[in-house]
């Protein structure tokens, strides 16, 4: 999060820097294509985050349909009507639903993605324990015969260089 | 009259494959010598078959032989050589096509490479190959037939997507396939182990060069397809969690944890049934992901047209090929003896607990990945799980993998102890402390992430060249597979430097340019020189010329480009980059703004993007170890030694 | 059954879903607004620019506002359908929504096509289109006398769709 304000406060004080400097060089420096930077950021922002409809596999921010740069404009004008970016995308996301959301919502439906990862995680530590247990005493009670020995030793030999 | 000898070919190597497949299984049980001895031939005559039927379908794209309606709906006589040929696998019947004809090449090194195996263990290898190949075969011939005619032909191709018509197309699939099918080998071997009851150390020897090899060729698959989407798409991304993308990216992770564990298998006998089953979850994620770019489950932009009979027969295939070999595993790994004793802390443990993190991982991205279909299929809405979420899931369950890599290789086998190994490891530790702290201020302001990157990278870094320093100082010289390993995780740590830095320091600037204006970025000063239209074979091009400078000091000029296809399709951005070892300059052409294309002003994207290439660097590096592992003289050289050490395996 | 059987009761499970998931549509995107009251808007009509159409003109009627475009290949494909029914009288009265258009291409289009419209709207920077979540045309809705939105149909209508899903709920809603 922090990260992100951080670059966020530093690319829109660098636009600005720029916009200041294309004023002062006339035509020299490149003018930013957006008319104010700052909407732009958090534009992008918003749109990086949510799901093209008409191509399907792009952001709003990256597809280049007529939809995407109608509703990137949408966003624009949101934003600069004040709506937070919460206000914004419940706007999307009321009028597609919420499969235009990268970030799925959490709620019932998606409590199991969001903390599937982490059960799968701790299965796993409980998992590998167990076995690490059970492991050790299987071992124990029956030690490897003479022969498996031997296989042992040989293969341990083999693979010293 | 070429395409109907292709097809038939076609129909004739899916007989060969069934008899490559059932004839040597069935000899290996019933000690039968004659039919065993017919998995070479069967192997060879059935890669010559596909080969030859392959080499029909490129004719009839070198020749636009649009009567083949496969050829007219993905190629067209204005496509370039390169691409014509390439478009071979640029749709869904010739992309299976390729498949098969790489999975009966595997079979065919397997054939070629494997004269000191036991007849037994080979023909039942080949003999699973077989099966896996008439199957896909079979699905080749009943639902995706490339030879199918349509009349009258008609006089012009559809294009091929545009998006296709990079170099990137000739190499990625290739490769990706290569590692997917590859995955195939380890299948068969784990297979053929647990068919005949012999899951040993002398088994994982065999397999584990296979399945390096099959991982080097998924490496790399991914590794080129990644930079392709960094040149194609104009915005300098590398990595999406795209399903198809994820799709690759399962059988990776499970792939690279097979080859961790075939190493303890192979050393100290342990883990085999995890080890078989990994086996077998890897190249069922290749199936799977096969299944899922197919169907048309999921949308993507890898997403071939789709059938629902298509669907439906890998799925059966899918159900059948992975279904029967989980019946097997269950009714043989209870039999399985456990294999050297270990104790708590022992390297064998670390690359168990490296294990469990790859697969929670790959876990994660398969439900990240299934889990709008499963939001459907209960009828509970359409929902999109997208990169932040795979990211947000991804990142924390990799940094204890990042912090292990270290830790596994210092780590002595069967038994160690914890003092010890911190005390191998005290100086690394203090170079990652100085890494996280010291570093980002250099480079341009201290954040927790990129602290956090660069001290797990300097960590993985300093342990291995200290680790390298303590064994060059003990006598003899390590192996090739040593300094394999060494390699890949260096390059695993060249990849965490990459990543960190591109993501945190990249700058980016939008931005409204005529004739003679810059714009400064990342310190480079970045000057529009204008645009000029240009033919290419097939397409309209509008050519920006783009000067580069730092300090005065020109360096050189890029060309983006925006490309029209024509046909209705989207303009195309030809990013134009400036590589270099430390940053790359990134330059797309957007709009036009004016209705004066050659003088007027256009829409320039321009980035700067630190330390970029050591993402696909660190890639390849990964893949050159790997290739140094499978290369180790030891898989040569064990004819004699190992030979009589099947015999009374299965405890 | 021991713990080596996990790894194929997990994978049946997985293929049981993806059995399922094969006869699901994963483009198909179902609209929010089903079960909400239609957005209103007032824009100006195709034939008729001085005239303008708002959605409270139709209330207390079933109707069918169907967007449109002369740009739009697959409307070619779904146009005769609804000119088809609503020449058999089978239709309620169903709005053009021309989407994103030039006047003078939408007014050809109609008189290339045929015209079987109540009237038009003309929709040329696409708001009314987003405000109803439009994002592949021809997309159609079912609107009840109330005003609410009962169904939409993303795509072409087929005569199938019209028979099994619009005309029963037109004949329900109508009631």
């Amino acid at each position: 999060m922090k990260k992100k304000l951080k670059k966020f406060l530093r690319g829109g004080a660098a636009a600005l820097a720029a916009l200041m400097l294309a004023h002062a060089a006339l035509a020299k420096e490149a003018a930013p294509l957006a008319e104010d930077p700052a909407v732009e950021q958090r534009m992008v922002k918003i749109t990086e985050e949510l799901r093209c409809l008409v191509c399907q596999n792009e952001s709003l921010a990256g597809s280049q349909a007529d939809l995407a740069k109608d509703l990137r404009e949408e966003v624009r004008g949101l934003i600069k009507a004040g709506k937070s970016d919460d206000e914004v995308r419940e706007f999307l996301v009321s009028r597609y639903g919420d499969f235009v959301l990268y970030r799925p919502q959490v709620k019932p439906v998606t409590y199991l993605l969001w903390g599937g990862p982490f059960l799968l995680l701790i299965a796993g530590i409980v998992a590998l324990v167990r076995y690490l247990r059970r492991r050790n005493r299987q071992l124990t009670e029956t030690p490897l015969s003479e022969e498996e020995r031997q296989r042992a030793e040989a293969l341990l030999k083999d693979n010293r260089p | 009259m070429i395409p109907e000898l292709g097809h038939f070919a076609l129909l004739l190597s899916l007989f060969v494959a069934l008899v490559m497949g059932i004839l040597p299984l069935a000899g290996a049980q019933l000690c039968q010598h004659r039919w065993m001895a017919l998995a070479r031939p069967a192997t060879t005559a059935a890669f010559l078959l596909i080969a030859f039927s392959f080499g029909c379908l490129t004719w009839a794209f070198y020749v636009s032989d649009f009567s083949v309606l496969y050829v007219a709906s993905n190629s067209n006589t204005q496509l370039p050589t390169m691409y014509r040929l390439s478009a071979v696998w640029g749709g869904h019947e010739g992309s299976l096509l390729l498949w098969v004809l790489m999975l009966a090449g595997w079979s065919l090194a397997v054939a070629v490479f494997s004269r000191q195996l036991p007849e037994a263990m080979v023909a039942r290898v080949l003999g699973v190959l077989g099966l896996v190949l008439a199957g896909l075969l079979a699905f080749v011939v009943f639902t995706s037939n490339p030879f199918d005619r349509i009349l009258p032909p008609p006089a012009e191709g559809r294009s091929l997507n545009p998006l296709l018509q990079d170099p990137g197309l000739v190499y990625h699939p290739p490769m990706l396939y290569m590692g997917y099918v590859g995955f195939s080998v380890a299948f068969a071997f784990a297979i053929a182990a647990l068919i005949a009851g012999q899951l040993d150390a002398a088994w994982a020897r065999w397999s584990r060069p296979w399945t390096t090899a099959a991982w080097i060729f998924l490496t790399l698959g991914i590794t080129l397809g990644s930079w392709w989407s960094y040149n194609e798409l104009g915005w300098g991304g590398w990595w999406f969690w795209d399903p198809v993308e994820n799709a690759s990216f399962m059988p990776w992770l499970v792939g690279t944890a097979l080859i961790h564990s075939l190493a303890v298998t192979e050393k100290r006998g342990s883990f085999k049934n995890w080890t078989v089953l990994l086996a077998i979850a890897a190249f069922s994620l290749s199936l799977l992901g096969t299944f899922l770019v197919r169907s048309g489950v999921l949308t993507s932009v890898h997403a071939f047209a789709t059938d629902p009979r298509r669907g439906i027969f890998i799925l059966i295939l899918l159900a059948i090929v992975v279904g029967s070999s989980l019946m097997l595993f269950a009714a043989r790994a209870p039999k399985v003896s456990l294999g050297g004793a270990f104790a708590l802390v022992s390297r064998e443990t670390f690359l168990l607990v490296n294990n469990v993190l790859l697969l929670v991982t790959c876990g994660a991205v398969l439900l990240g990945t299934l889990y709008p279909l499963i939001v459907d299929a209960f009828g509970l809405g359409k929902i999109s799980v997208g990169p932040p979420y795979f990211n947000a899931v991804f990142v924390p369950i990799m940094l204890p993998v990042l912090a292990l890599v270290a830790i596994g290789p210092v780590a002595r086998w069967k038994h160690d102890d914890l003092k010890t190994i911190l005390g191998r490891l005290w100086p690394a530790a203090i170079v990652a402390a100085a890494a996280g702290i010291a570093l980002p201020w250099l480079a341009g302001g201290w954040n927790g992430a990129v602290g956090l990157g660069l001290a797990l990278a300097g960590w993985i870094g300093a342990a291995l060249v200290s680790q390298t320093a303590d064994r060059l100082k003990k006598p003899g010289a390590p192996t090739a597979s040593w300094w394999g390993m060494q390699l890949a995780h260096f390059g695993l740590a060249a990849f965490v430097v990459g990543v960190t830095l591109v993501s945190n320091y990249q700058e980016e600037r939008d931005v409204r340019m005529e004739p003679g204006d810059t714009v400064m970025v990342g310190g480079y000063t970045f000057k529009f020189l204008g645009v000029r239209e240009a033919d290419g074979p097939n397409y309209r091009a509008s050519v920006g010329s783009v000067e580069l400078s730092r300090d005065g000091k020109t360096l050189g000029t890029l060309y983006p480009e925006k490309r029209d296809y024509g046909l209705g399709s989207m303009p195309m951005t030809e990013a134009a980059i400036d590589v270099g070892f430390t940053r790359d300059l990134y330059v797309s052409l957007g709009e036009p703004l004016t209705a004066d294309r050659e003088n007027g002003a256009w829409a320039v994207r321009v980035y700067f993007k630190p330390f970029v290439v050591w993402i696909w660097g660190g890639c390849l590096l990964m893949a050159l170890g790997g290739l140094l592992a499978a290369a180790d003289r030891r898989y040569r050289l064990r004819v004699k030694r190992t030979l009589p050490a099947p015999a009374g395996a299965t405890a | 059954m021991n713990r080596f059987t996990w790894p194929l009761i997990i994978f049946v499970a997985l293929v049981g879903l993806l059995a399922v998931g094969l006869n699901l549509n994963p483009r198909e995107v179902p609209s929010p607004l089903i079960g909400k009251p239609a957005p209103d808007f007032k824009v100006a009509q195709l034939k008729n620019p001085e005239a303008t159409f708002s959605p409270q003109e139709m209330r207390g009627k079933v109707w069918l506002l169907n967007v449109w475009a002369s740009w739009c290949v697959s409307c070619r494909e779904e146009h005769p359908v609804i000119v088809e029914y609503a020449r058999k009288g089978l239709l309620p009265p169903v709005v053009g929504l021309d989407y994103k258009d030039k006047r003078e291409d939408g007014l050809a289009w109609l008189s290339r096509f045929g015209d079987p419209y109540l009237l038009s709207a003309f929709d040329a920077d696409g708001r009314v289109g987003i405000d109803y979540g439009v994002y592949g045309v021809p997309e159609t809705y079912l609107i009840d006398k109330a005003g609410v939105i009962r169904f939409k149909q993303i795509g072409p209508i087929t005569p199938e769709v019209m028979e099994k899903k619009i005309l029963p709920l037109v004949k329900e809603l109508d009631k």
